[in-house]
């Protein structure tokens, strides 16, 4: 049984690391084989899913790796190789860069395998190997085209903010270890002992915003709108962002033990929800809308997820994925044809490639929530455990619903214009063109909208009961009848009002806006200012603080070091004076005394005998004068 | 069998001796990666025959110098076996990078060997004069190899400031063991009996004193903040391949030091200044890791990396000796952990000083700002340089994950806000790597000005092999790390079942 298991992640990894090695020789064979390798991982995933297998290897001391499929994922891993299955066989229409097209297959295999451990661990080890993993690959994938410029620089600020989040699991694990959870089994962390519950808590909860791309981890999001449109596509909807939304939905029991981090997740998600959406709706640049609308449609997730409806989260989860994948490969196949992402430049552009815009149509719509779309219906299930924790977070939930509304269908109206008489004037603002759109574009893109449309049948009463069986959630609120109407109600306005609005000649636009402080409008533009506080508040002060440290180091430290070493040597030669001007000096001195003494002991040799007999007289006399001066 | 180990390569260095002259100089790098590659079987044979639960094996004994309490002992356990295999793996990847030196081969293969013994010969010493003589030994090597072998006056200065720097810390190590001697009944300085014997176990502040001597003797060589400043200049001047060894091997001396010395023969002192030696740790973390981030010389900045890399050990084995609010388990988890983080700190940025090695054998200069683009020019050397920073920022997949994941959570119950503070170095060593790896290989292709036109190649074989043979192991480490671990952690669970005695 675990046989499965081992294939449904090894598959991935080691396909997409025998090809992100492979050279520009057998550039050919890479997309049929990293397709092959995604559709294979798309079996392994649903006999997974049917089989439910376990599987399990001894990790560090006492604590072991586990991977297992149970409902919640089952569901995972079947919407991640479906969705990476579906954006690589987009990928093969894509004109990659020349003799490159193996790094990008293989890191995308490699990422999607990594988001599969991610879904099936059960231990924290696992969890967060695979965790990282797709970090790094996150950053090769956002960076993948380098040679142009701001992009290796947006792939280092994504990577860098979910690693920052991400210490949050590092903490967790050594606090779980440390409140007696010492397998580290992700179903027993809520029996950690406290304090060591809240650190371990707070933990999990940080990696899991920051992962998922909420406040206050947003903007990393926007910078990651850098890479290729698969890459988006990949892992701004079925993974990464929806990553952190699964963990906090699969450690929903723990964020119920400690009490706090229910509530804290939920309001982090609805307040997401509506500030990014706001975010998104601001926007002028179609993945820049895109992405802001994927910060915000995971909020609905992680709303669900602390307000106890992992049921109605799943469901938004795995909805939201086919959804916006065929939204962002839609985008990446226009960028790709007519150069541009900006909304201005893509009016009409629905009207010229039909496929595309067909597909785009039926993904906006979803995305705006419109009912009977699956977006609504999800939305719906986790407005209702939402209501649970009290009327406030369902009405902010309900508002973030309605702005929802707005940016789907101002995607929409842009691109659904009558083609202006010179398109392609706008056009070729990031690279040149191709002006057409490959064969292999279509398929993938019809396939992820529709499924993305329809999975709202999740959460019509009978699937959604099974979903909530399988996820283990028993007794889950289901939304009352006015709710529906309410919200479907809401939606309608909202939608019909973004389009009234979006029809009106630019100066009443304008006009329409003026009340609204200009502040609001360009933090909105700009995602807040995250970035820019994150760089004020975080990036900037730690640059200067290792730029002192250094001088520190260099000066201070070291320069001990030198003036130790200096302080030696001066001691030395001042042993060396004293040794010379001291001691030696004496030893001389008294050399040269006996020397003289010896010169003057040599004075009277002179060989001369009547000198001798003079010195003999002189002696005698003095001796005589001795004795009787003695006596 | 040890002592074949440890001395083949002297021997080889001693038949080179013998030589003609006039062999070219093909024919000494031939033998040296020969040698080496031997060396390297010898020691698989010897993991092969290790017993995972049996303590210290293949012991030897000898008489030295039995007056002194000296004599010749040498065996090997879970914590010395894995620096044992580094060392002869590192050896053979330093020999194979070597192909392109051509000056004074034959004095430059023998100094190598020489290490090599001197290398081996430490992580099998169960003597403390036999550890010292190593320990000092190895000092000379590399002084020569600095001097000899690094760029000019700059390189000699660096190479004197090593040596004066490194020999004082030796001399308190002496002392130190001069020490535990004194205080052996009867006079002894067989690590093995003075273990048995705890002879410093409540001896306040003798035992304290000693472990001053002992421990300042150590973190310098480790190197632990405030004495760290010798290893920038050291690994900034002396050729690539002395640097992957200074870093690979001399360094790991130090930290071998704590676990085979400091922790098992002063367990009672060890607990008391476990709290200093654990924030001694955390701060060496974090302010390598800042200091790096500052740097603007790519050599420079790995050699700082290498004190945040060290940190990690350190804070691991101050974690251990706290007993209190943790179990066995956590407290054998960071043992484990810093093990494990010494043979992963010697491949990944052994392989890193290669590849440093081959920048400045391209570009004539380490400075980050004189690069920009390289990937276009040269992708085998950026694809292997950007595996090996990942590595060495720890992604899961390579040996340093292994090891700083399992020193985090085994330290963070006995040290909580020293391991919290630690933690940030993980997210700052990512940026500094990423900023490095930004700066030089990506963005539009500029070379330095001195460099001609054209000349530019990318990695050869003999680099490939090199770096790419470390970056392998570190990969097998962190994919399936229990053939290493399942050495390590019996003897990480002695060993704080010593401490906690």
């Amino acid at each position: 049984m675990s046989a499965v298991l081992w294939l449904l992640v090894a598959l991935p990894l080691g396909a997409g690391a025998v090809l992100a090695v492979t050279g520009p020789r057998l550039d050919r064979w890479v997309p049929a084989a990293g397709v092959t390798a995604a559709v294979a991982t798309l079996g392994a995933a649903v006999a997974a899913a049917l089989l439910r297998p376990t599987a399990r290897a001894p990790l560090f001391a006492g604590t072991e790796a586990g991977l297992a499929v149970d409902g919640l994922s089952a569901v995972m891993v079947v919407t991640v190789a479906a969705v990476t299955a579906a954006v690589l066989a987009f990928a093969v229409g894509e004109p990659g860069t020349r003799g490159d097209r193996g790094r990008f297959f293989g890191l995308m295999l490699l990422f999607s395998g990594a988001m599969l451990v991610t879904v099936t661990a059960t231990t924290l080890g696992p969890l967060l190997m695979a965790w990282e993993v797709m970090g790094a690959t996150s950053w090769a994938l956002i960076g993948y085209r380098w040679r142009q410029p701001g992009k290796a620089a947006a792939a280092d600020v994504a990577f860098l903010t979910t690693r920052a989040a991400d210490l949050g699991l590092y903490l967790a694990a050594g606090a779980a270890l440390a409140g007696g959870v010492t397998t580290l089994r992700l179903d027993a962390l809520p029996r950690a002992a406290s304090p060591w519950l809240h650190v371990l808590t707070a933990g999990v909860v940080v990696a899991a915003l920051g992962k998922s791309a909420q406040l206050p981890f947003s903007f990393w999001l926007s910078r990651a709108m850098r890479g290729p449109g698969a890459v988006s596509a990949l892992l701004h909807s079925a993974t990464m962002v929806a990553a952190g939304a699964y963990l906090l939905l699969r450690t929903a029991p723990l964020l119920e033990t400690t009490g706090w981090a229910g509530p804290l997740v939920a309001w982090s998600g609805a307040v997401t929800a509506l500030a990014l959406g706001l975010v998104a709706v601001a926007q002028t640049d179609l993945k820049q809308l895109l992405a802001a609308s994927t910060s915000a449609q995971v909020g609905f997730m992680v709303m669900a997820a602390g307000s106890h409806g992992v049921a109605g989260g799943t469901t938004q989860l795995v909805a939201h994925a086919a959804t916006k994948s065929g939204l962002f490969l839609a985008a990446g196949a226009w960028l790709t044809a007519l150069g541009t992402k900006r909304l201005p430049a893509l009016r009409g552009a629905a009207r010229v490639h039909r496929p595309v815009g067909v597909a785009f149509t039926v993904g906006a719509l979803t995305l705006a929530g419109l009912p009977p779309l699956s977006l609504w219906a999800a939305k719906d299930l986790v407005l209702a455990a939402a209501r649970t924790r009290g009327t406030c977070l369902y009405a902010v939930g309900l508002a973030a619903a309605a702005v929802a509304a707005v940016y789907g269908v101002k995607a929409l109206w842009y691109v659904t214009r009558p083609l202006p008489p010179d398109p392609g004037a706008g056009y070729d603002t990031e690279r040149p063109g191709t002006r057409r759109v490959s064969r292999a574009t279509p398929a993938p893109l019809l396939t992820l909208t529709s499924a993305g449309a329809l999975l709202g049948v999740l959460a019509l009463p009978g699937p959604a009961s099974w979903l909530r069986r399988l996820a283990g959630a028993g007794d889950e609120p289901s939304p009352e009848a006015w709710e529906l109407g309410l919200s479907a109600g809401v939606v309608l306005a909202a939608a019909g009002a973004a389009w009234w609005w979006a029809a009106r000649p630019a100066p009443a636009r304008e006009a329409a806006v003026a009340p609204v402080p200009r502040a609001v409008v360009r933090g909105a533009r700009n995602w807040l200012f995250l970035e820019r506080f994150a760089r004020i508040a975080v990036a900037g002060p730690v640059l200067t603080l290792a730029r002192a440290l250094a001088v520190f180091d260099d000066r201070v430290i070291d320069g001990a070091v030198r003036r130790t070493a200096r302080g030696g040597l001066a001691a030395a030669r001042l042993a060396r004076r004293l040794d010379d001007d001291g001691i030696d000096a004496a030893v001389r001195a008294i050399a040269s005394g006996a020397r003289s003494l010896g010169r003057w002991a040599r004075r009277p040799q002179t060989g001369l005998l009547h000198q001798y007999y003079a010195q003999a007289a002189v002696g005698f006399a003095a001796l005589v004068l001795i004795i009787l001066l003695v006596r | 069998m040890l002592s074949v180990v440890t001395f083949w390569p002297l021997l080889v260095c001693a038949v080179l001796l013998l030589l003609p002259r006039t062999l070219p100089d093909r024919a000494y790098h031939r033998i040296w990666i020969g040698a080496t590659a031997a060396e390297l079987a010898l020691v698989g044979a010897l993991w092969a025959g290790f017993d995972t639960g049996g303590g210290t094996q293949y012991e030897q004994r000898a008489r030295w110098i039995p007056g002194a309490g000296v004599g010749y002992h040498v065996g090997v356990d879970g914590l010395s076996l894995p620096l044992v295999a580094l060392t002869s793996l590192l050896f053979l990847a330093v020999a194979v990078f070597s192909a392109r030196e051509r000056r004074r081969v034959r004095s430059y293969v023998c100094l190598f060997l020489f290490l090599q013994t001197v290398g081996t010969g430490l992580f099998t010493a169960l003597d403390l004069i036999l550890f010292f003589v190593y320990f000092d030994l190895s000092i000379v090597g590399m002084f020569f190899v600095i001097a000899g072998w690094g760029d000019g006056e700059r390189a000699r200065a660096a190479a004197v400031k090593f040596f004066l720097y490194t020999f004082l810390g030796s001399l308190a190590l002496l002392l130190g063991f001069i020490g535990l001697y004194l205080a052996a009944d009867p006079h002894t300085f067989d690590i093995v009996d003075l273990t048995r014997g705890n002879p410093l176990a409540g001896r306040g502040t003798y035992a304290g004193l000693v472990l001053l001597a002992i421990g300042a003797g150590l973190a310098v060589k480790t190197p632990t903040v405030p004495f760290h400043t010798w290893l920038p200049p050291a690994h900034t001047e002396a050729p690539a391949a002395g640097s992957a060894i200074l870093a690979g091997v001399l360094l790991k001396m130090g930290t071998y030091g704590f676990v085979r010395v400091a922790m098992p023969l002063l367990p009672g002192s060890w607990r008391q200044y476990a709290l200093t030696i654990a924030v001694a740790g955390a701060v060496s973390v974090v302010y390598g890791a800042l200091v790096a981030l500052a740097q603007t010389d790519f050599k420079r900045m790995i050699a700082y990396t290498s004190v945040n890399h060290m940190g990690y050990v350190v804070l691991a084995v101050g974690a251990a000796g706290t007993l209190a609010g943790t179990d066995a388990q956590a407290r054998s988890l960071a043992v484990t952990g810093a093990v494990t983080q010494m043979v992963s700190h010697g491949l990944i940025t052994g392989a890193l000083f290669l590849l440093a090695g081959v920048l400045h054998d391209r570009g004539r200069t380490y400075a980050m700002d004189a690069y920009s683009g390289l990937a276009a020019r040269t992708p085998r050397f950026a694809a292997v340089t950007a595996v090996a920073a990942f590595a060495a920022l720890g992604i899961p997949g390579f040996s340093g994950f292994v090891a700083e994941f399992q020193i985090l959570t085994g330290s963070l119950a006995s040290q909580a806000v020293a391991t919290a503070v630690a933690l940030t170095g993980i997210l700052i060593t990512a940026a500094l790597f990423l900023t490095a790896l930004r700066r030089m290989f990506f963005g539009a292709p500029r070379l330095p000005p001195t460099l001609p036109d054209g000349a530019l190649t990318d990695l050869r074989a003999t680099e490939t092999w090199s770096t790419g043979l470390l970056l392998a192991v570190a990969l097998v480490i962190g994919v399936a790390p229990r053939w290493l671990l399942d050495v390590v952690e019996p003897a990480g669970r002695t060993l704080t079942g010593l401490v906690a005695r």
